[in-house]
This record gives structure tokens, C-alpha cells and sequence, in this order.
């Protein structure tokens, strides 16, 4: 008799977000169909119609904690999951939907809502690791969808993922890109951003613009001068650090410093 | 706390039941169905949508106008392309500049790309198992493998032209105001033919195979709501138009259109004021624009027993692989006719302007105005996404059809709700950002 297979359980959740990485799941496409021979996709309400019930070896959590219904059920989300990995800005840094954090909340919701709330709502957009204990925090918005095949695999098969930490140049420079800031004096947070996107932005004439976040020793005050060189305003410089992962620590304590 | 059970009927009087599908699945976003029975009849039927606000209209406040394509792209995962070109047209036509020929070409191509890409996914894994009787397009893979490859394939030629266009295929970096960051190279881009020869059959094998699906006999007389554009099928140009008359410019759309608060949902619905709920999206845009479509999308929608009208929302997946086959089409005739252009993109200065455009995102009209400063700064923005536009009339249908389905067990009547309701994809992370505010927890 062959010995019957238990297949892992996986849970995909969503939180506050725009649905983009668990998109990279679905954009994984013919990869997904060859991961679904492997695992049990066993909570995945975007794809498919099944009730969450029991437990999950890895749980994907999408988004950030903005409503009171919310910060209980990534309690519970943790309690069913062996392993919980936050993917993407949302999960990991609270998301554009952080720029809140730096507003007075009733000024801002004055400025654009003129009626009564029926929802509930909490003052600040908090990553997932200010609530529960987060075994591995994936970056980008969105998530670069190798990277996260790759944390699938090796949550899986019970390693640590190969996610590098180090900054976007290392990355541009291997991919032969010219570097924008100090050829084209174009304004770059790639010194300051992990690694992970494949470079694109320097790769289109673009600077970097953060979407993956603080690298593991970011030089922030040494770019602000070389960006305030550049001519970069200080309003300017506030902005830039503050986009989609405007709550990470280096990047929020970074654009503090900066503004008008 | 135990997890919200995700089907819960309750019965408050004898007469009177609410049947509820506590979580839509195979949607994206969070949201939900409540319909309210009185005597056997339905009383009332509710799109509930508790997707968390996120106030993208006010944190754009305070920021500079070439910021609006990215910042706005993060609204929806799935439709970023189509916030990107509402929010670049709208500066461009704020600041009196038309982008033309080749970069508007490959506008047009990029988009493209977003409608293969949805499309298929939302035909292949999101709606089709509802039809062939699956939880998901996973386990449909199991016993229908060829569809569903083919339909993953679509999408990934789809995501591909993203990819090239734009650097990646979830929130793309290339799109700026006045242009692009970088322009492919016509080599590029002759690259993906074969491919896009292959999606354009993929397409057409598409459209038979949907089109063989049983379909509940049911018309609605909507009001259909679309872009039109003198000759093209419209992607990000042409005047707001209606099968009952209106024929307005986008800058009137909200002269036209008035959104309200309902209680049970997040998102404001908008109602046109002179006709109620109206539809936007595929059915809408093949009703109004039949004849732009390319020869062959229109002899494949013909072929598969569909008339230049078509009013069943239940066939809206025949008309959606209509779409990706005209996209197909369409992509490959903007290949063939590129030449790179020296220039990416054109120097735009700022001014103190209102900007509006509308374009047609994937699953209907996309309208965004912004006001902006002398320097170009934001100081209001308002965006109208499809599904807000959508959620009167998904209602509706809820109300008309749900009806027909009261006889059947509560569990296949909850079923039946949410393919109504996925008839129209609805994207619930995109119709959630015009929250009412209450601040808890503080």
C-alpha cells in the first residue's frame, strides 16, 4: 500500500490592500497549477469558494490592520497558522494607506467625508508584525512573484527563504544597469531600498522609488545630502521617503527630518 | 473569537428571512450578500461591502500631480493600468497636452495587456467554475486541464506585454505624465508576436468554448454606460455615451452622475440622475461600440450566437472573451505598425487646473478629477471606479433573478447570488475609498 500523502495546508488572508500580491500568486499561473500538485490550497477566497476551517501549515497574509474587526481576526489567523509570512508593503510597513499615520485623523477624514460613519475605522494603518508574531516579512508593492515562490518552497520544506536584504544597487549593478543618480542626477532611493525587484525602475531611466522598502542598514541621512545636492527640496525629500512604506521604521524616522 | 461562519441563515419572524453569503469568493475585495424575504418574496437585496476604506482621495492631498499615476495604481491590484491612464490623461488634459502617435500606441497596447490579463483570469478561475460547477478554477483544472491552462496562458501573454511595457505586471514604473519613462524597442516588441498570435487563437478557442455554457434565459434592460470613440473600440478616449441618449464629455460626468451613501456598504454607489442604476464594463462597451470591434472579434461573437446586443449578464464571460480577442487583435496591429519614437516623453509644466479624465478600465469607466495647484500640487482629488458605478444595478439583478432561485435550497441559493454577483466582476479593493470615517479606538 503506498503511504497516503498529506499535503501542507496553505491560507492565503487579505487585510487592508489593493490585492496585488496575492495577484503574484495567481500571475505565478502554470507554477500554480504545479504548486497545487504539491500543497493544499486551502483558504484562497479570491480563487476559490471554501470556507477557512482548521489549521495552516503557512499562512500569507495580505494588507495592513486598519479596523478594530481586523486587528481580532489576524489574532485568529495566527492562532490557526504554524507559520505566518506577511507579504508585500501593506502587511509588512502598513502601506500607502500609512500616510494616515502622520495626519491628524480627524482632520483628515473632516477634509474629505461630510457624513456620519456606518464603519468603523482606526486612526492608524499598522503592519501585521505590531499585532501578532510574523515568522518571515516579504517586501515590495507588490512582491516580486520568484521571491515568493521562493518563501512558499522554503517555508515548506522547512528552510530559511533566500530573500537577500542588501540594497538595490547591489542588484542594479549586477544587471549592468548605468548608475541614475550619479550619471543622470536623477533622484534614487535605491542606496536606502532592499533588493528584490530585479532593478527595474534604474533599468526604465527611473529612480528607484522605495516600493520594497528599507534595506537591513540604510544610510538615509547620507542619501538625503546627496539627494539635497541634487537640489531636492526638503517637502520634496519628505515625500519621497514617504510612499508606499512611509511607516517603516528608517524611512519614517528618515522623512521626520525633512517637510515644510 | 471563532471565525464568522461564513453561511448563516437567521430567521427573525415566521415570514421574514434574511439569507446572507457572509464572504464573496472568487471576487476581489471583501464583501457580501444579504437578501430580505417576506413572505417567499424578496423585499430587499443588498451588495454589502466591508472592504476597509483606505482614503486614497485624501492622502493625495498635499502631493505633486506626476505623483497621481503610481500613488493611484495601489488602489487595485488587479486594474493598476487602467488608474494609471486615468490619472495621466487627466493631467495631460489639465496642462493642454495630447500625447499622440506612437506613445499613445503603445497606451493603447498597455492597456491592452490589463485586459487579457484580467479578462482571463476572471473567465478561467474566477467565473467559469461557476458555470461547469467547481469551487475554484484549480479543482475545475482537474477534470477540464486544457481550458485552463489555455486560459492561463491568455493571461500570461497578457501579464508578458505588461511586463515589457512596463517593467512588471502588478503596478508597472514606465507610465509618467506626458509619456513614458522608457519605450520599448521595435524589436521588443516583434518578439511577443508569435505569442500574441497564439493568445489571439487562445482567444478565439475562448470565446467557443463560453459560449457552450448553459445560460439561464434572462434579459435585463439596462442602461448601459461606456466610453465612445469615432473608430476605435475605447480604451482611454471618446465621449461618455448611453443607450438611452446621453452623449456627454467626461468633464460633464458628474453634472450627470450622483453618487450616494447607502448604509450597507463602503463604497458609494452612483446613480446617473436622470435614469437610476446604470452598467459600466464589458456588456456596456460591446452594447455601445459593437461595430469598432476588429472583424474577427466581431465574426467570433457572431459565431458564438451573440447579436450586436447583448442584455443576459449571465453571457457578460462570452463578452468578456470577445474583449480579450479584440485586445489580441488590436495589440498585434499596434506592433506591427510601431517605430520607436526619439522622444519618451514631453517636458510638462505645471499649472492651477482642474484635471478629468474618464478611461475603461477592465471591468467599466474609470473617472478621475483632481484640482490642482499653480505648482501642481493635488489640493483634491475624486475618484469614481467601476464597481461603484456597478453596485445599483448588481442589486438589481440580485433582485430581479434571485427571485427565479427561491425554490432551491438555501446553499444553491447562495451560490446563484454569487455568480450574479460575479457576472459583473466586481472589484471591491477599487469601490472602497469613499468610506464614511468613524475614528474607534482612540
Amino acid at each position: 500500500m503506498p503511504e497516503r500523502i498529506v499535503k501542507p495546508r496553505l491560507g492565503v488572508w487579505k487585510f487592508a490592500s489593493c490585492d496585488g500580491c496575492q495577484l503574484s500568486l495567481l500571475d505565478c499561473e502554470t507554477q500554480l497549477l504545479t504548486l497545487s500538485e504539491t500543497i493544499d490550497i486551502a483558504y484562497f477566497p479570491e480563487a476559490a469558494s471554501r470556507a477557512p476551517r482548521g489549521h495552516y501549515d503557512l499562512s500569507l497574509v495580505e494588507g495592513s490592520i486598519t479596523t478594530p474587526a481586523d486587528e481580532a481576526r489576524i489574532q485568529t489567523v495566527r492562532r490557526r497558522s504554524k507559520y505566518l509570512v506577511t507579504i508585500g508593503a501593506c502587511a509588512t510597513a502598513g502601506g500607502i494607506q500609512a500616510l494616515r499615520n502622520f495626519a491628524d485623523i480627524r482632520a483628515f477624514s473632516a477634509a474629505v467625508y461630510a457624513r456620519p460613519a456606518y464603519i468603523r475605522t482606526l486612526a492608524t494603518s499598522s503592519p501585521i508584525a505590531a499585532h501578532v508574531p510574523v515568522d518571515f516579512q516579504l517586501h515590495g508593492c507588490p512582491v516580486n512573484k520568484h521571491q515568493l515562490l521562493e518563501v512558499i518552497s522554503a517555508f515548506l520544506a522547512g528552510r530559511r527563504p533566500g530573500i537577500a536584504t542588501h540594497s538595490l544597487c547591489m542588484e542594479c549593478k549586477s544587471r549592468g544597469h548605468p548608475c541614475v543618480l550619479v550619471a543622470h542626477g536623477t533622484a534614487c532611493l535605491g542606496p536606502v531600498t532592499q533588493a528584490g525587484c530585479g532593478a527595474i525602475c534604474p533599468g526604465c531611466n527611473r529612480g528607484c522609488y522605495g516600493c520594497f522598502g528599507p534595506q537591513d542598514s540604510p544610510n538615509t541621512p547620507a542619501l538625503s545630502e546627496a539627494l539635497t545636492a541634487l537640489g531636492l527640496s526638503r517637502a520634496q525629500l519628505q515625500r519621497l521617503y514617504r510612499t508606499f512604506n512611509a511607516d517603516a521604521a528608517a524611512f519614517r524616522s528618515e522623512s521626520e527630518r525633512h517637510g515644510d | 473569537m471563532p471565525m464568522p461562519p461564513r453561511f448563516a441563515v437567521k430567521v427573525s419572524v415566521m415570514a421574514t428571512k434574511t439569507i446572507r453569503v457572509e464572504a464573496l469568493t472568487r471576487v476581489e475585495g471583501e464583501g457580501a450578500v444579504r437578501l430580505t424575504l417576506r413572505d417567499g418574496r424578496i423585499t430587499r437585496a443588498q451588495l454589502r461591502i466591508f472592504e476597509p476604506p483606505r482614503f486614497f482621495e485624501a492622502l493625495l492631498r498635499g502631493r505633486s500631480f506626476t505623483e497621481a499615476p503610481d500613488i493611484t495604481a495601489r488602489i487595485c491590484g488587479i486594474c493598476p493600468v487602467a488608474y494609471q491612464m486615468s490619472a495621466v490623461h487627466a493631467m495631460e488634459n489639465a496642462l493642454g497636452l495630447e500625447v499622440s502617435g506612437p506613445v499613445r500606441d503603445l497606451r493603447r497596447l498597455l492597456y491592452c495587456g490589463e485586459w487579457i490579463e484580467s479578462h482571463a483570469l476572471h473567465i478561467t478561475l474566477l467565473h467559469a467554475p461557476d458555470f461547469l460547477g467547481y469551487a475554484s478554477g484549480i479543482e475545475m483544472a482537474r477534470e477540464h486541464g486544457d481550458a485552463v491552462r489555455r486560459g492561463l496562458a491568455l493571461k500570461q501573454t497578457g501579464n508578458a506585454l505588461i511586463a515589457l511595457l512596463g517593467g512588471r505586471e502588478v503596478h508597472p514604473v514606465t507610465v509618467r505624465v506626458g509619456g513614458f519613462h522608457r519605450l520599448p524597442s521595435k524589436a521588443e516588441l516583434l518578439a511577443l508576436t508569435d505569442r500574441l498570435e497564439q493568445a489571439r487563437e487562445a482567444a478565439l478557442d475562448t470565446v467557443h468554448w463560453t459560449a457552450g455554457f448553459e445560460f439561464p434565459a434572462c434579459d435585463r434592460d439596462y442602461t448601459f454606460l461606456a466610453l465612445q470613440h469615432p473608430t476605435e473600440y475605447p480604451f482611454n478616449e471618446g465621449r461618455i455615451v448611453s443607450n438611452r441618449g446621453l452623449d456627454i464629455a467626461p468633464a460633464e460626468f458628474e453634472a450627470h452622475v450622483e453618487e450616494h451613501q447607502v448604509k450597507h456598504s463602503t463604497a458609494l454607489h452612483a446613480q446617473l440622475r436622470a435614469a437610476g442604476a446604470y452598467l459600466t464594463g464589458p456588456l456596456a462597451r460591446y452594447n455601445l461600440n459593437f461595430e469598432r470591434l476588429a472583424p474577427i472579434a466581431r465574426q467570433a461573437a457572431l459565431e458564438a450566437g451573440l447579436t450586436h446586443r447583448c442584455t443576459n449578464p449571465f453571457r457578460s464571460i462570452v463578452v468578456r472573451a470577445v474583449e480579450v480577442l479584440h485586445a489580441c487583435d488590436e495589440a498585434l496591429r499596434i506592433i506591427q505598425r510601431y517605430e520607436q519614437p526619439e522622444d519618451a516623453d514631453i517636458e510638462i509644466a505645471p499649472r492651477a487646473a482642474m484635471a478629468i479624465a474618464a478611461t475603461e478600465a477592465p471591468r467599466g469607466l474609470l473617472y478621475h478629477r483632481y484640482r490642482l495647484a499653480a505648482d501642481g500640487t493635488i489640493t483634491e482629488a475624486r475618484i469614481v471606479p467601476p464597481t461603484s458605478q456597478n453596485q445599483a444595478a448588481i442589486e438589481e439583478d440580485l433582485q430581479c433573478f434571485a427571485t427565479e432561485y427561491l425554490t432551491q435550497p438555501d446553499a444553491r441559493l447562495r451560490e446563484r447570488c454569487e455568480q450574479l454577483v460575479r457576472n459583473h466582476d466586481p472589484c471591491i479593493s477599487c469601490a472602497t475609498h469613499f468610506l464614511q470615517l468613524e475614528v474607534a479606538g482612540r
